[in-house]
């Protein structure tokens, strides 16, 4: 595989293609934490919400555009993250994080597992201009909890 | 119209390989361009025999690196019709844009007494822009309305990106002070007409800032002919060095306008009160100044110079055709502003494509894959994508290197694009 193709790989391409999680919802619960985030090079965008009940991430939505690669990252984080609890979506989001920053050559196998199919963005952390791109959604997807646990009931 | 020779072996750095092994094909020069032996070496030169401070020692090293300073002000003067005192070197064509606009906030509140009282702006007067501009010919303005109060007003473009010139009059009246606009585009690759937007700022009293950082590498320009007040450029995109630009001003207005750099070199007579300052460009030079990359620009200019800028600019008329008509037929590519049908001449090359159903970041990753370097985003230019009705853009753009195979090379990979997305053909 070529690293391009490695970059692009085709769980990437469908989820660009089909993404989940487009489309703000509002489910009525308290705590809810919305951010914005942009992409300064190309302009890209996304504001993404969620939603908690108790220590569970109960709901992401969002809303935005951009490149294959940061509409792809949205859409899976969306997938992975829903549902969880806010420390195995902490734990998560740093293992993305992680991923980005090994150049390529991946991470240890126990936070590859807690990735799943978001492993196969290793091949972006070759190209450090599209960095940004992947992580735009997961910066969104942080500050948007930290957001939402201001807003929880005490 | 003729090409100019094949220059690449005068850039070292074309001869150089990308990914996979592929030879570079660069056609990002309008964001920067790549630097002959001749830069590289005046460089090199003032630091293995003659550095030493300018403007200040007594020896001999700074008698010659002041004289090789001084040469290469000299020679950007001619390169664009000025006197050297018109030219004050600056950090880049941004910085030299904010001399300006920053030293009208410094004379509105008064700095520079009555010499300067030309250069006020408040409530009631107009600082008027275009829809077409760098950001950097359109946030030092913003700041200066906030400053001053004064309003901000621009003059709009119409569905290809071209100025709309018909109710010129009704944008820019009798209360605009200063017309700040491009002479050509970064975007589109529109050359402005100079010469309706500078009769008119004359007409009504205002001073005209030209940014000319795409236009001044690839055509013939006079700041006399084209009658501008001032004038701004952009040293690395020339074949110069990053680090140094210059700003054009007419002298009178250099003399009487307020530094807004404050330091050492720049006065005559300080007291603990107050200051005067040395006439321009020293009273804007404030500080150590980027020597070397001055001397590269000065070389920058005397190779472009050499090539002579009618064949430069035949050149750039040339692959602006080529490359125009050929992203045009290519499938599923929009290309933002007017084809060039080989007759008009108001285009620089410079096409910015949106493909369709892919964004302009896979469209450049897809491309430099292929080894071929581009620009991808808004360029700088936010207002004018949303204009088009679209985030961002992938922009290819030639200099006195390229080639049409370059071209060729760019347009095949463009047809791919689509294809390798799994975007229906």
């Amino acid at each position: 595989m070529s690293a391009i193709e490695q970059m692009y790989q085709q769980v990437i391409m469908d989820h660009a293609r089909e993404a989940h999680g487009r489309g703000l919802v509002d489910l009525g619960l308290s705590a809810v934490g919305e951010s914005h985030q942009v992409n300064t090079t190309c302009g890209d965008e996304v504001r993404l919400r969620v939603a908690l009940d108790g220590d569970t991430v109960k709901s992401i939505s969002w809303e935005g555009q951009g490149c294959s690669i940061s509409q792809a990252s949205i859409s899976m984080l969306t997938e992975l993250v829903e549902g969880e609890d806010l420390e195995m979506a902490g734990e998560t989001i740093e293992a993305f994080k992680a991923l980005m920053q090994a150049k390529g050559a991946g991470i240890d196998e126990q936070r590859e597992d807690m990735l799943g199919d978001a492993t196969a963005f290793v091949g972006v952390g070759k190209y450090p201009a599209r960095i940004k791109c992947a992580l735009l959604g997961w910066m969104a997807l942080k500050d948007a909890i930290i957001q939402a646990q201001k807003g929880a009931p005490a | 119209m003729p090409l100019l020779p094949d220059l690449r072996p005068d850039f070292p750095l074309l001869a150089r390989t990308v990914r996979n092994g592929k030879p570079l094909v660069y056609l990002d020069s309008a964001a920067t361009a790549q630097k002959p032996h001749s830069v590289l070496n005046a460089e090199a030169d003032l630091y293995q025999f003659h550095n030493g401070a300018v403007q200040r020692g007594a020896h001999l090293l700074a008698e010659e690196a002041t004289d090789l300073y001084e040469s290469a002000r000299a020679s950007v003067a001619e390169f664009v019709g000025a006197l050297p005192d018109e030219i004050v070197w600056t950090e880049n064509a941004t910085h030299a844009i904010n001399l300006v606009a920053n030293g009208m906030a410094n004379a509105s509140v008064g700095i520079g007494g009555t010499d300067s009282a030309r250069f006020r702006v408040g409530p009631g007067d107009e600082i008027v822009v275009t829809q077409t501009e760098h950001h950097a010919n359109l946030i030092p303005w913003q700041m200066l309305a906030a400053k001053t109060g004064a309003t901000l007003k621009w003059i709009a473009v119409d569905d290809e990106g071209r100025m709309i010139l018909d109710d010129l009059e009704s944008v820019v009246t009798e209360r605009c002070k200063v017309l700040a606009f491009t002479h050509a585009s970064n975007v589109t690759g529109i050359i402005s007409r100079v010469d309706v937007l500078v009769a008119r700022a004359k007409q009504v009293g205002a001073l005209t800032v030209l940014d000319a950082c795409q236009s001044v590498p690839h055509l013939p320009v006079n700041v006399k002919a084209l009658d501008v007040d001032f004038l701004v450029m952009s040293a690395h995109k020339m074949l110069g060095p990053t680090g140094i630009g210059a700003l054009y001003g007419r002298k009178e207005l250099l003399d009487a306008l307020p530094p807004s750099q404050f330091g050492g070199s720049t006065v005559k007579v300080v007291t603990m009160e107050t200051t005067t300052w040395l006439d321009s460009p020293l009273r804007f030079e404030a500080g150590s100044q980027p020597v070397a990359q001055a001397i590269g620009m000065g070389a920058a200019v005397r190779y472009l110079s050499e090539l002579g800028m009618d064949a430069v600019a035949a050149h750039d008329r040339e692959l602006a055709a080529m490359l125009r008509q050929g992203v045009a037929d290519v499938p599923g590519v929009r290309l933002l502003g007017p084809v060039d049908d080989g007759a008009a001449s108001d285009m620089l090359a410079i096409a910015a494509v949106v493909v369709d159903g892919v964004h302009t970041h896979d469209v450049g990753q897809v491309l430099d894959d292929s080894g071929i370097a581009v620009r991808v985003g808004h360029h700088c230019n936010q207002p004018l994508h949303r204009h088009f009705g679209i985030a961002g853009s992938t922009r290819a753009s030639s200099h006195v290197y390229t080639r049409p195979e370059d071209i060729d090379a760019f347009l095949a990979a463009l047809q791919d694009v689509r294809a390798f997305f799994g975007v229906a053909a």
